[in-house]
């Protein structure tokens, strides 16, 4: 690797997260140049990264990473839902084959020195047999037959491939767990944003969140850092999902599984919410992942806690319920006028003990 | 049909068993003195009970219950010689009155909030204010989500408030639970509590977690099996209350963050059997458990239950509907479904929990756990244990229900 600074070259950077993360990227002074591929061009600002556009389901991209004299790949153009890209085959299109020229054309380029891999915690599927951690040695369960979860197999399976047939190369693959944040649109987020969010009668899994800024971090990170291999990133602790429907303040309606495939079915047609066949699974049996390996062997540390991530993407939407909770501070509020003891008359209107009650 | 004997139903108002004849005298002795001003007063008594409002002089009870004592068809009629009776003491009660009420006036609001002070009073004691505020705080807490789960989904929060209140008097005051050899439960660090499965519904886990958490105030992370999180509700209360799914991995993480994991080896084959094999144990799996001990060194732990095969007695099975419901099986006990939801109460048979003493591993080599010759004895050693104490407690016991 050059000591005169690195060529980034990161892929999918018409959408949001890879446009934002491509001009981080170009913000760092390790780095000489950025450049960004995508076979659209990217909707918002891109600062210093100059913008190649690219399909990369085609050899042009060969010529691209050979051209701008690359060492460092960063994929992260996987496509989580059919709706964005316009079709499921479409997706599979865009996640596995073109995964599989981008891999070819790094193998061909000699000055290539790392690659790092965004990849998603969905490869463990989600299943009553789930181990409640799984660590990155486990393979899943139930293997999922369709969607993204067996898009996103594929490709870990031929990113394995590359990285044996360039052992010169550091290929790190991160699997993420579910993106979350104001910005982020993906169909947990817009699952989220529902304003009635219908549930699995009788089941709440348990669900980890990755801020948009820590997956930004930890790629940026994965450049920086001279390891290799297959990590968990998500942030500490779990949430259940109705704990997190309760955070949000809105209503939830429990319904039986197959009638919340319908819905989400529903809403997809109706272009509302892009909600996944596999996400049923997720919501439904949960899933958690072990980040020990994240801390010690690639020293990342979130900033974001699991909570702390679905707060901040809690915090600009509008409730509409929590008409219990309202409630019950009307009625922690009108308390101490019931009985008036004297000290709380004595310390005025506010109830002295109303700390422990007011949450925000 | 002019000529049929009229025979008068009830009493008119009077004492007596409704013949139409004078009552006995034990039926005048029960009636009560007060009871002549409720009932239709006669001319003179009514007059009176104005007059003495509140307490009727002895004199005036007597004469309203000589006028009150009837004759044979006249009611009113004051001809009959009263029975000399004691004079009884007056009774400090007002005369009832009905007041019309409008139909829409309710209750007023101040005997509202003086019924829901005093209730609040009888829930939380003198301090409820605080206590009341308290548990305002609490709801909301859990309205808004403001709880902490931890990795596996345990919430011990409500587990303690909800699920294990909602137990205790099941285990003390229907099943009785007797709990021998709790020392043998570590006060801390990981161990594994090895228990035979019986009673058709795996009640036996349920009573062993709070009996653990009444007596040694430790919480049991029980392992359960993947039919346990694929049932919805069980799925949701099994991970609230601590379980995880029965697999090495998450046995082996629960031992090493220092759990106190719970284990019932015999599964379907243990909970599902007939009544008439009971407390015979069944296979132990395939010794899963103990190597998860092994590797994380911790303590074995036999626990030996009696009672849990007497609550709901397996008789029947009917495999093919349970095969296509997905259930290993589908119970018929004497009272289900026979009874129907009453057949789902369990019979309130006599608990015995008994803790062994614990089988150390720690002082094994490291590969022990890949040893499966070592691990099948260890297996074995801890199904005799729990098999020898299963007997041993039934012959201590007196009866199925005592």
């Amino acid at each position: 690797m050059g000591s005169a600074g690195r060529v980034v070259l990161v892929t999918g950077v018409s959408r949001d997260l890879g446009r934002r993360f491509a001009r981080a990227v170009a913000a760092d002074p390790s780095v000489e140049r950025v450049v960004g591929v995508d076979a659209v061009p990217p909707r918002g600002d891109i600062g210093d990264v100059s913008f190649v556009r690219a399909d990369i389901r085609n050899p042009v991209i060969a010529k691209v990473i050979v051209k701008e004299d690359v060492d460092t790949v960063v994929h992260m153009s996987l496509i989580s839902t059919p709706g964005s890209a316009g079709g499921r085959n479409t997706m599979k299109e865009l996640n596995v084959i073109g995964t599989m020229q981008l891999l070819a054309a790094c193998q061909k380029a000699p000055g290539l020195r790392a690659l790092v891999v965004k990849s998603s915690t969905t490869v463990y599927g989600a299943s009553p047999r789930d181990p409640a951690m799984f660590t990155e040695d486990m393979e899943p369960r139930r293997a999922p037959r369709a969607g993204y979860a067996k898009d996103v197999i594929e490709i870990e399976g031929y990113v394995r491939g590359f990285a044996r047939r360039r052992p010169d190369v550091r290929v790190t693959t991160l699997r993420a767990a579910n993106v979350i944040g104001p910005e982020v649109t993906s169909p947990l987020t817009s699952y989220f944003r529902l304003p009635v969010i219908p549930t699995v009668i009788g089941h709440d899994p348990r669900l980890q969140f990755l801020h948009e800024h820590d997956l930004l971090e930890v790629l940026r990170h994965a450049i920086a850092a001279e390891v290799a291999g297959t990590f968990n990133v998500a942030g500490d602790g779990v949430l259940m999902l109705s704990q997190a429907v309760r955070r949000l303040q809105r209503p939830a309606v429990p319904l039986p599984s197959f009638a919340v495939g319908r819905v989400g079915t529903t809403l997809r047609s109706a272009r509302v919410a892009d909600f996944s066949p596999e996400q049923l699974g997720l919501l439904t049996y949960g899933r958690g992942v072990d980040t020990v390996r994240m801390r010690t062997e690639l020293g990342f540390e979130p900033t974001y806690t699991t909570a702390e991530a679905f707060a901040d993407f809690a915090a600009p939407l509008p409730p509409t319920g929590g008409y219990a909770d309202r409630l019950l501070s009307r009625v922690a509020q009108s308390l101490p006028e019931a009985g008036a003891p004297a000290a709380a008359v004595a310390d005025g209107p506010e109830p002295t003990y109303a700390r422990g009650v007011d949450r925000g | 049909m002019g000529d049929a004997e009229i025979i008068p139903i009830g009493t008119r108002g009077r004492p007596g068993r409704g013949t139409g004849k004078q009552p006995s005298s034990a039926a005048r002795g029960l009636a009560p003195g007060a009871r002549s001003a409720s009932a239709k007063p006669a001319p003179r008594s009514s007059a009176g009970s104005t007059a003495g409002s509140t307490a009727g002089s002895a004199g005036t009870a007597a004469a309203k219950r000589s006028a009150q004592r009837p004759a044979h068809d006249e009611p009113q009629a004051t001809a009959q010689v009263p029975v000399e009776h004691p004079v009884e003491p007056p009774v400090d009660r007002p005369a009832a009155t009905t007041r019309d009420r409008a139909p829409m006036s309710g209750i007023p609001a101040s005997d509202w909030l003086a019924a829901i002070q005093h209730g609040a009073r009888e829930v939380f004691g003198e301090q409820w204010e605080p206590q009341l505020a308290s548990f305002l705080a609490f709801l909301r807490r859990r309205v808004t989500g403001d709880y902490l789960v931890d990795e596996y989904g345990f919430d011990q929060e409500v587990t303690e408030r909800f699920l294990m209140a909602t137990l205790r008097p099941i285990a003390e005051k229907w099943f009785r639970i007797e709990v021998r050899g709790v020392e043998n439960i570590p006060t801390e660090g990981g161990a594994l509590v090895v228990s035979n499965h019986s009673g058709t519904i795996p009640v036996d886990g349920l009573m062993t977690l709070v009996s653990i958490h009444d007596h040694t105030g430790r919480f049991l992370r029980p392992l359960g099996a993947d039919l346990v999180f694929r049932l919805p509700f069980v799925s949701s209360l099994a991970r609230k209350s601590g379980a995880t799914l029965a697999c090495a991995e998450d046995a082996e993480r629960m031992l090493t963050s220092g759990e106190l994991v719970g284990v019932w080896p015999e599964g379907f084959k243990g909970i599902g059997k007939p009544y008439s094999e009971r407390y015979k144990l069944q296979r132990f799996g395939r010794g899963g458990f103990v190597a998860a001990a092994l590797r994380t060194g911790v303590p074995i732990i036999p626990l030996s239950v009696v009672g849990a095969e007497e609550i709901y007695p397996l008789v029947g099975n009917v495999p093919s509907l349970a095969r296509l419901l997905g259930l290993p099986y589908l119970p018929i006990t004497p009272f289900f479904p026979a009874l129907g939801p009453l057949g789902l109460v369990p019979l309130p048979s006599k608990w015995l929990l008994e803790f062994g003493e614990p089988i150390r591993t720690d002082e094994l080599d490291v590969g022990a756990a890949d040893d499966p010759m070592l691990v099948f004895n260890v297996t074995d050693q801890v199904r005799e244990t729990i098999q020898q104490t299963l007997y041993t407690l039934l012959m201590q016991r007196e009866s199925v229900f005592k």
